[in-house]
């Protein structure tokens, strides 16, 4: 008990001391999540759409991929980005081992099946009616997209939101591909871990009270857009 | 539903311009703003470009764990080294010296001897020397329950046995878990048959961590032991003092000769600077003024 609360303590300590490191390492975990989600997003909304409007050859196989990489366990993520990624590896020139793009490609790899998926299974129950209906009204094409975009709403935040929790809370993989450099690859799951190894409960206490304060911002956030009624 | 095909793959293409678009907006404007730091720094000095190049140091959990790297070597070294730019990749021992033999590592600093000698032998390293040594520890339960304090090493691992008390193992392949199987090699006992022999294969804070909450016995360097004890409320030293438990660091080059890609002119200075007098005479206080004890004693002449 007395640790919970000198780990509390130790975090107001931390926040309110403006700790250079800890700002540093919140602001690129931020970075991270939010470069990695945005990038799931833009390409797994649109093949999502895609997957669950339109019918054709091998959709399905396409479908049992992602839901299975919906399952994918990040340290094989992890694992598979650094063969990819090792000096001897096919992208070895680049030397993007152990910087904060290959936290990033690692995050991609977990979270897009999250949101490809569960946007093609809300589109897939769209209406077929309705899509006439939005025709027949004499809606462009661009109106169609707004419409349909808008109608799926809380579908296509739960599936982002979804998403974001699982880059958030990613820790295998990014201790694999980035290192826990200080100052460059260190986020906040992967120095929670560390610290825990160092024997410093309350500093890895105060770093899991931060990162949950973000994820609580940041999920009750995008919850409050998702509820938010539609101004008639 | 031919039309909605048509007009979703025209919108995924655009979503996919911008996507690209947006990435390369990222590249320019986040690279920059990540050296500009350093660059202006120092360009203001040498009034030309320097080009950072990084160097990757592959080590061992326990110079990170005490704290060394972090707060000692590395700030130094980059300080003397304003082109250098360390990547620390904190492993076991096990995974170092194989990150040495693929060349994905620039230099290694690691404390396994025996098996060092053996990459060294096989061209993957090179310019291998003496930084440091601290001594190895076992620590068990307070109440002692298989009564070895105070014991030799091999009688008190035979007692451990005979026993059958908990012993948790890094089992990890760490210098720590290669030099617990040494001892008990030496000892002519195979530690699996003991049933409460716990492979942990975890870091050493975790292994000391399941000794605690098992009442159990490890084997531990004294430097994450100095550094976690305030946690480990169980546990007290058993066997100290031992000249086998002794915990030899050495830092070697990433031979340049068999892997192409490696920073040889940074891991050479590297090498330099881990044995000069002040570097050395740097590792032989640190830690002085938390533990009331060095954690580390330096042995390049």
């Amino acid at each position: 008990m007395d640790l919970i609360i000198e780990g509390l303590l130790k975090a107001f300590e931390l926040i309110t001391s403006g700790d250079k490191g800890i700002f540093e390492i919140t602001f690129l975990t931020l970075r991270v999540s939010f470069t990695a989600i945005l990038i799931s997003t833009m390409i797994g909304v649109p093949i999502g759409m895609i997957l669950g409007l339109a019918r054709f050859k091998g959709r399905k196989i396409i479908l049992a991929f992602i839901n299975i990489g919906m399952g994918l366990p990040p340290v094989i993520a992890g694992l598979t980005i650094t063969m990819l990624l090792w000096r001897s590896g096919p992208f070895g020139d680049y030397a993007l081992l152990y910087t904060p793009t290959a936290i990033i490609m690692a995050q991609i790899l977990v979270s897009l099946p999250i949101v490809t998926g569960l946007t093609s299974s809300s589109f897939q129950q769209i209406n077929e009616k309705m899509l006439l209906q939005i025709k027949a009204l004499g809606a462009t094409k661009l109106q169609t997209l707004f419409i349909l975009l808008k109608e799926m709403k809380i579908a296509l935040l739960a599936a982002i939101m979804a998403g974001f929790g699982r880059v958030i809370a990613e820790v295998g993989a990014a201790m694999m591909v980035g290192g826990n450099i200080l100052g460059e690859t260190r986020i906040l799951t992967t120095s929670i871990m560390m610290e825990v190894s160092k024997g410093n409960f309350d500093v890895a206490i105060a770093l899991s009270f931060i990162l949950m304060t973000l994820a609580f911002i940041i999920t009750f956030s995008l919850t409050a857009l998702q509820q938010r009624r539609r101004v008639k | 539903m031919k039309k909605v095909n048509q007009f979703l793959l025209a919108s995924l293409f655009a979503m996919l311009l911008v996507l690209l678009g947006a990435c390369g907006n990222n590249d320019e404007a986040a690279e920059p703003a990540e050296n500009s730091d350093n660059q202006t720094e120092e360009a203001a000095e040498t009034n030309e470009k320097v080009d950072t190049k990084d160097l990757i140091l592959a080590t061992t959990t326990s110079t990170q764990d005490t704290g060394l790297l972090d707060e000692l070597i590395i700030p130094l070294f980059e300080e003397q080294n304003p082109g250098l730019n360390v990547k620390t990749i904190a492993v076991g021992t096990g995974q170092a010296l194989e990150m040495g033999t693929k060349g994905e590592a620039d230099v290694l600093l690691v404390h396994a001897p025996a098996s060092e000698e053996e990459i060294v032998a096989s061209g993957d390293a090179t310019n291998r020397q003496l930084v440091m040594h601290n001594d190895f520890i076992i620590v068990g339960p307070k109440d002692d329950p298989a009564g070895v304090k105070g014991l030799p090493i091999s009688d008190a691992f035979a007692k451990v046995m005979s026993e059958t008390a908990v012993f948790v193992s890094r089992g990890d392949d760490s210098g720590t878990h290669k030099k617990e199987l040494q001892v008990w090699e030496k000892a002519g006992l195979t530690p699996t048959d003991n049933v409460s022999y716990l492979q942990s294969g975890q870091g050493m804070g975790a292994a000391l961590q399941i000794a605690n909450e098992k009442n159990g016995y490890t084997l531990t360097d004294r430097g994450t032991w100095l550094a976690q004890e305030k946690n480990l409320t169980n546990l007290q030293i058993v066997v100290e003092g031992d000249e086998d438990l002794k915990n030899i660091y050495h830092v070697m080059q990433v031979n340049p000769e068999k892997h192409d890609k490696v920073n040889s002119e940074g891991a050479e200075k590297f090498v330099e600077f881990m044995i000069n007098e002040e570097t050395q005479k740097a590792i032989g206080e640190f830690g002085k003024d938390k533990y009331g004890q060095p954690l580390f004693f330096p042995d390049a002449k």
